[in-house]
């Protein structure tokens, strides 16, 4: 009943949980030593990014890698199991993770890394991972409680009026969001008698017709929306995620919706397909709205943190635009893309259990490995470009000592490279070429046309333009236009850091790490989307998903 | 072997305007202005190689290299040149390096010029790039890359607002037309499975013939249509005037506004002459043809009335292409390269002026022959081109024109009327621009009038000499450029044999009845800017007025949805989510047949039926509970009631556990709570709380009878039964729940004991911080506790 010997390398596939808890709870033990902090979180991230690149370059190698708990055979231990969408999913957030730490150190007051800064982020990490890497639901429950109070800790750090009134939102609403998910697991152990995801797959494929999972999978789309912050449950995230100190937005913004969005793939994309085809329609207007409600919201803003906040709405809406396909029903398109499809799909997929059970969407299924694929994409580059967008917006907050559109200005002159970096990840979230959010939209709407969803690609090109609007906007009024007036008598710099804080030119670092991201995706993309499709190809089709935890396909 | 060349000379081609951006800034701060010398080598490189094709593109060749981009979706970074990606380029690469040149002098001393020549190579390049291109999406990409180097150039001055807002304003019109394109050209790579220009071509009637015709057709136009400004798109083209004169010259005469030109012209084998075609095409160019060249007339601003003539250029460009036919398309190409060289010569020329005498309004001008004798004849030669005045090369483009128009029926005719008026009225512009501000008495108000440098001079007077040159050896010019652009337009090979000699025919008479009427509009042109004035003051509203009151109806319409769903309130919120949650509980239940059957009455033991009225009465105590803080503890009572059940299953840890969480959110919560200065009760009359009592209701019964449909199913009992048949096997353990808690789930355990840590952290912070706010004068309350 115990499963085979482990080899060393297994362990990789739980390193990166590993790494965070146990820095965290190492700095959690040296808190008196706060200059010490930041030289151990450093290296920390570095670590735990190192890792997982390892971990992406032997799933890339091997496949989709499995480590039981315990040892013990599935599906009764709890398994740790990393696919391609996960291990893309982790590798990023450790990339961000590291330009964060680097961030912080050179942002951050003594007070806030005092009360925990540090730890509450390895902590939080620690169940970003966690929920990237398990294969178990209930386990992906247990990481997003972790990442939730980790999030917490790091979203009262400075203990505001503001700031406590956005926690509470921000808890109150994420709490009911992660009970649901843990109320519908419940449901679903009553249904399918296992928490192990491969087993599920197996299982609900056998349960094709039941209200039942269609009421778990319509559940689970509710919580993972709402973590994910997609219309009409985003409200949390506008009310919380300008509170925090900029760091701190940046990685919420980068990571936490992206979470939701992941569990929302791996748990009803994975385990509930046809479900999921059920629900397609629903998820389209969802995503529709969601990007209309952030774009709009953006334009309403005269606060530059607060429309970054919907910017990350409108990234939302344009992912979900992607887990909205399933491959078009209609006539014209279904039979061109059929065409494609067949120099498309290259060798075609060996029929496991599961893929006779979605054996009637093949001829569609080429858009929904494309919708997903994209989305995936766009959730990576969403990642990246909204943490830069967070910490160069800091940067230029500080500089200007105000957030406010109305009061910022003068950065052009000021800090030129800062204002090249910003309008690099300003045109980035916009989605203009050549940069990282061109392709990922190219490759949804491309899915859109193909899924006969045309009106789908017109709403992700019209949020792309409201969003170049916004982004100029804000380019126009906080970096080309001149300080306004009280500023002036003290040039630019007038709201800059007192004397003794350490130089923001090394904040300027980890932006540069990040507009490395949004140039090479944008630039050369063949290695991203190669990567992102196989994540894509790994849930239509999960066979190896299975395997990997059950030795072969079963 | 040749391949190999074209593929290394044409990449190199390609990628020195950037090379040279890069380098701008680091060359401007060493040898300041003298940059321009340095960076002009790289546009002259790219033209010396493009040059090198023409043998071969002349004689009706195509060269084509490239390589994958994204192979998964058939994306090539690839390229194409013939006739007219090659006159194109010439002109992109030649007139970019005399822009390059009187950059250097113009904006000499300048504390940004670096970055301007920086933005204005890495234009360059797109503008090349897009030109070349062969590959759909690679076309695409450079397309948007000429918007975003323009916005970046039209706000080079940015401390203006007028700069700035001229700047959003081009990136929103372009960008946005942009993105029509791009749906476009993803129809015509998915639908039609055409994936470069060269396929395109090659497909025939393919995409006339499509289903998808008219949908590809307007995305097609609308991103035409907004970047070569055609009514009512062509607010931005005058407002882009806030950028440096050399922009102007180069980005909104000579190149970009073209890009929308040379798309139609590109596509029109694949995509012209069907119906739609020849009438939505000329309709529009017309309108903006006549409009664009009024509009010019009533201009003050020298500046100006050159951005007006140029709209009213692309209008008479996008006419010719829309009648589609051969002499119409020879017409046009003809026209397009005059108009590079005169334009682009004449936005110099304003520069100049503006430079030498600085102010560029028309009234305040006067006398500066004198002072500035080359420019005058730089202006002049620009003019007579632009005049359509024989030997130069815009003669040639007018007679053609009017050969191509001399039919009969209504549809020519008034086409020919608009290009009669709108010559004349451009004719009268190019007179205005060029002889005006140089003749008569030289006004007070102008200080010392000066010829500016070699710089400055040269641009306008090569252009103005290349006019000439043109048609004095036209055969010579059609055989290299105008001959293979137009074969390349029109699809097939064309003949062009017009020359600087006038023939006395139909043509020439309107050619000279065209002169006639410009003259005499020159002379009134006092009158005929007044009465346009007094026309566009009685309609009171224009395009760009337009502009502005759609972006503040958008702005306006975002506030209104945002506030709208962003209230501020928590209740609102929580009453939004609890409807979600309870709707996806019943509607799947409901429609997909997942309700349970009625359940029988439970039999509980008598601590179990204390425990329940213990959580009923935890929770009639929160409802009713007079101040928060009560609400919060009862809140707490029904969860521990909760943990007693778990304690009554025999599951010591788990109710541990649940005592512990339960504690935390009960301290947690009261924090905040106190913290947040809310009113302590909840003050609401009944008729408001009804509502969400009946929500509440709704939702905690979705769960219940959610939860009785699965308890009435059968359970798989796999687990269940592994637990039992193991955890003293092999895990050594008594307790079941034990086991599964520290060994074979314990890895949940680990994390649940994180989250307790990281919430006990949360409520430290929470406390400590307010403590250290409250007494800031103490040095650390944290290094003082354990």
């Amino acid at each position: 009943m115990m499963h085979g010997a482990l080899a060393p390398s297994d362990y990789l596939v739980i390193a990166p949980v590993a790494i965070c808890l146990l820095f965290g709870a190492a700095l959690l033990m040296m808190r008196k030593r706060i200059d010490w902090q930041p030289w151990l979180a450093i290296p920390g991230f570095l670590l735990l990014f190192a890792a997982d690149v390892l971990l992406l370059l032997k799933v890339a190698a091997e496949g989709p890698q499995t480590m039981m708990m315990g040892n013990w055979k599935p599906p009764f231990g709890i398994a740790f199991t990393v696919d391609m969408l996960g291990a893309l999913f982790v590798t990023t957030a450790g990339f961000v993770g590291v330009a964060s730490a680097i961030y912080a150190t050179f942002s951050m007051s003594r007070t806030e890394r005092r009360y925990g800064f540090f730890p509450f982020m390895f902590l939080m990490m620690g169940g970003v991972s966690g929920a990237f890497l398990t294969g178990d639901i209930f386990n992906l429950y247990v990481w997003f409680e972790v990442l939730l109070m980790g999030s917490f800790g790091l979203l009262i750090l400075g203990s505001e009026r503001e700031q406590l009134d956005g926690a509470t939102k921000y808890c109150f609403l994420n709490l009911v969001a992660t009970t649901l998910f843990l109320i519908t697991t419940g449901y679903l152990y009553g249904v399918v008698g296992t928490l192990n995801m491969a087993d599920i797959a197996q299982k609900a494929a056998r349960l094709e017709n039941d209200g039942a999972v269609l009421t778990i999978a319509v559940l689970y789309l509710v919580a993972f929306g709402m973590k994910a912050a997609a219309f009409p449950l985003n409200f949390w995230l506008p009310a919380s995620y300008h509170t925090p100190r900029f760091v701190v937005s940046a990685l919420f913004a980068g990571l936490l919706t992206k979470v939701g969005v992941y569990a929302l793939i791996r748990v009803l994309l994975m385990l509930f397909p046809p479900q999921h085809a059920d629900l397609a329609t629903l998820i389209s207007w969802v995503a529709a709205l969601t990007m209309l409600v952030g774009a709009f919201g953006a334009l309403a803003q005269s606060d530059m943190r607060r429309l970054l906040n919907y910017f990350v709405i409108a990234g939302i809406g344009t992912i979900f635009a992607g887990l909205a396909l399933t491959g078009g029903e209609g006539g014209a398109s279904a039979t061109v893309s059929a065409a494609s499809a067949a120099t498309q799909a290259g060798g075609t997929a060996p029929m496991t259990g599961m893929a006779a059970a979605a054996a009637p969407l093949v001829p569609g299924s080429d858009s929904l490995v494309i919708g997903l694929s994209g989305a995936v994409f766009y959730a990576l580059h969403s990642i990246v470009i909204m943490t830069a967008l967070y910490l160069a917006a800091g940067t230029a907050a500080r500089i200007s000592g105000s957030s406010s559109l109305r009061a910022m200005g003068g950065l052009w002159r000021a800090r030129p490279g800062l204002a090249a970096l910003m309008l690099v990840f300003l045109f980035a979230v916009s989605g203009l070429p050549p940069f990282s959010g061109f392709w990922p939209k190219v490759i949804l709407v491309r899915g859109a046309f193909q899924a006969g969803m045309p009106w789908l690609g017109a709403v992700i090109l019209l949020t792309g333009f409201l969003m170049t609007v916004a982004s100029a906007r804000v380019f126009a009024l906080a970096f080309w236009r001149n300080a306004p007036e009280p500023a002036v008598a003290g040039g630019p710099n007038a709201g800059f850091a007192p004397a003794g804080e350490p130089s923001p030119m090394l904040a300027m670092l980890p932006l540069l790490i990040l507009a490395v991201f949004a140039v090479v995706a944008g630039v050369l993309p063949q290695w991203l989307v190669a990567l992102t499709d196989v994540a894509a190809r790994g849930i239509v089709d999960p066979a190896g998903y299975v395997g990997s935890v059950f030795g072969g396909v079963s | 072997m040749a391949e190999i060349e074209a593929t290394t000379g044409g990449i190199l081609a390609l990628a020195l305007p950037f090379v040279a951006a890069a380098l701008a800034p680091i060359l401007k701060r060493i040898i300041g202005a003298h940059a321009a010398w340095v960076l002009a080598l790289a546009p002259a490189a790219a033209f010396a190689i493009l040059f090198s094709f023409l043998p071969e593109v002349s004689s009706g060749g195509v060269v084509q290299f490239g390589f994958d981009w994204i192979p998964a979706f058939d994306v090539r970074f690839s390229f194409r040149i013939d006739g007219l990606a090659s006159t194109f380029g010439l002109l992109i690469t030649g007139i970019g390096t005399l822009i390059i040149l009187y950059s250097g002098g113009y904006l000499k001393g300048h504390r940004d010029q670096g970055r301007f020549f920086s933005f204005m190579l890495m234009f360059m390049g797109s503008m090349l790039g897009l030109v070349l291109a062969d590959d759909l999406m690679t076309l695409f990409v450079y397309w948007e890359l000429t918007s975003i180097t323009s916005f970046l150039l039209i706000g080079f001055d940015h401390e203006r607002e007028k700069a700035r807002r001229g700047a959003i304003q081009a990136l929103a019109i372009t960008g946005g037309g942009g993105l029509a394109l791009l749906a476009g050209f993803i129809l015509i790579r998915e639908l039609a499975g055409l994936n470069s220009m060269t396929e395109v071509l090659a497909a025939g009637d393919a995409l006339r013939t499509s289903p998808y015709y008219l949908p590809i057709f307007i995305l097609v136009l609308c991103g035409a249509f907004t970047k070569s400004a055609q009514m009512p798109f062509h607010v931005w083209l005058p407002n882009a005037m806030e950028a440096p004169t050399p922009v102007s010259a180069y980005l909104h005469s000579a190149t970009m506004v073209k890009a929308g030109v040379y798309l139609l012209l590109r596509m029109q084998p694949a995509l012209g002459d069907t119906a739609l075609w020849t009438t939505v095409l000329p309709a529009f160019g017309a309108v903006t043809l006549v409009m664009g060249a009024l509009l010019a007339v009533r201009a003050t601003d020298i500046k100006i009335t050159l951005a007006y003539t140029t709209v009213s250029s692309l209008g008479l460009l996008v006419m010719l292409i829309g009648v589609s036919t051969e002499y119409a398309l020879i017409g046009a190409v003809l026209y397009l390269i005059a108009h590079s060289l005169f334009k682009g010569g004449l936005f110099m020329v304003a520069g100049s002026v503006d430079h030498g005498a600085h102010t560029r309004e028309i009234d305040r001008l006067g006398g500066l022959a004198r002072h500035m004798p080359i420019t005058f004849a730089a202006a002049l030669l620009c003019a007579l081109s632009m005049g359509g005045i024989t030997p130069f090369v815009g003669f040639l483009a007018k007679e053609e024109i009017y050969h191509a128009l001399e039919y009969g029926d209504a549809y020519h005719i008034a086409l020919m009327a608009a290009a009669i008026l709108g010559n004349a009225l451009m004719f009268a512009a190019a007179f205005i621009v060029a002889l005006k501000p140089f003749v008569g008495k030289l006004p007070e108000t102008i200080d010392h009038p000066h010829e500016g440098g070699f710089t400055i001079w040269f641009g306008p007077l090569v252009l103005g000499v290349l006019g000439l040159l043109g048609a004095l050896f036209y055969e010579t010019y059609h055989a290299l450029f105008s001959g293979p652009m137009a074969s390349a337009t029109y699809g097939q090979p064309v003949e062009i044999d017009i020359s600087f000699v006038p023939h006395l025919n139909l043509a020439f008479a309107l050619s000279l009845a065209t002169i006639a009427l410009g003259i005499v509009i020159y002379l009134a042109s006092n009158g005929v800017r007044a009465a346009t004035s007094r026309f566009l003051a009685s309609v009171g509203w224009g395009p760009d007025h337009g502009f502005d009151q759609a972006m503040r109806g958008l702005l306006r319409f975002s506030y209104f949805v945002t506030n709208r769903l962003q209230s501020g309130r928590l209740d609102y919120y929580m009453t939004i989510t609890v409807i979600a949650i309870t709707a996806a509980l019943f509607v799947p239940m409901i429609l997909g047949g997942a309700l349970p059957a009625e359940p029988q009455m439970p039999q509980l033991r008598l601590p179990e039926w204390l425990v329940l009225a213990l959580i009923l009465v935890g929770i009639v105590a929160v409802v009713v509970a007079k101040n928060r803080l009560t609400a919060i503890v009862s809140l707490g009572i029904q969860g521990f009631g909760t943990a007693l059940i778990f304690m009554l299953l025999g599951a010591p840890d788990l109710s541990f556990t649940q005592f512990m969480v339960e504690t935390l959110s009960v301290v947690i919560l009261a924090l905040v709570m106190t913290r947040l200065k809310l009113s302590p009760a909840d003050h609401r009359p009944l008729r408001e709380k009804l509502p969400d009592a009946a929500l509440a209701l709704a939702g905690g019964a979705g769960f219940a009878v959610f939860l009785l449909s699965i308890v009435q199913r059968p359970f798989d009992p796999a687990l269940s039964d592994f637990f039992e048949e193991y955890s003293y096997a092999i895990a050594h353990g008594k307790n079941i729940v034990n086991v599964i808690l520290v060994d074979f789930r314990g890895v949940d355990t680990m994390g649940e004991i994180a989250v307790v840590m990281t919430t006990g952290l949360a409520v430290l912070a929470l406390i400590r911080i307010r403590v250290g706010r409250r007494a800031k004068a103490q040095p650390d309350p944290m290094e003082t506790t354990p």
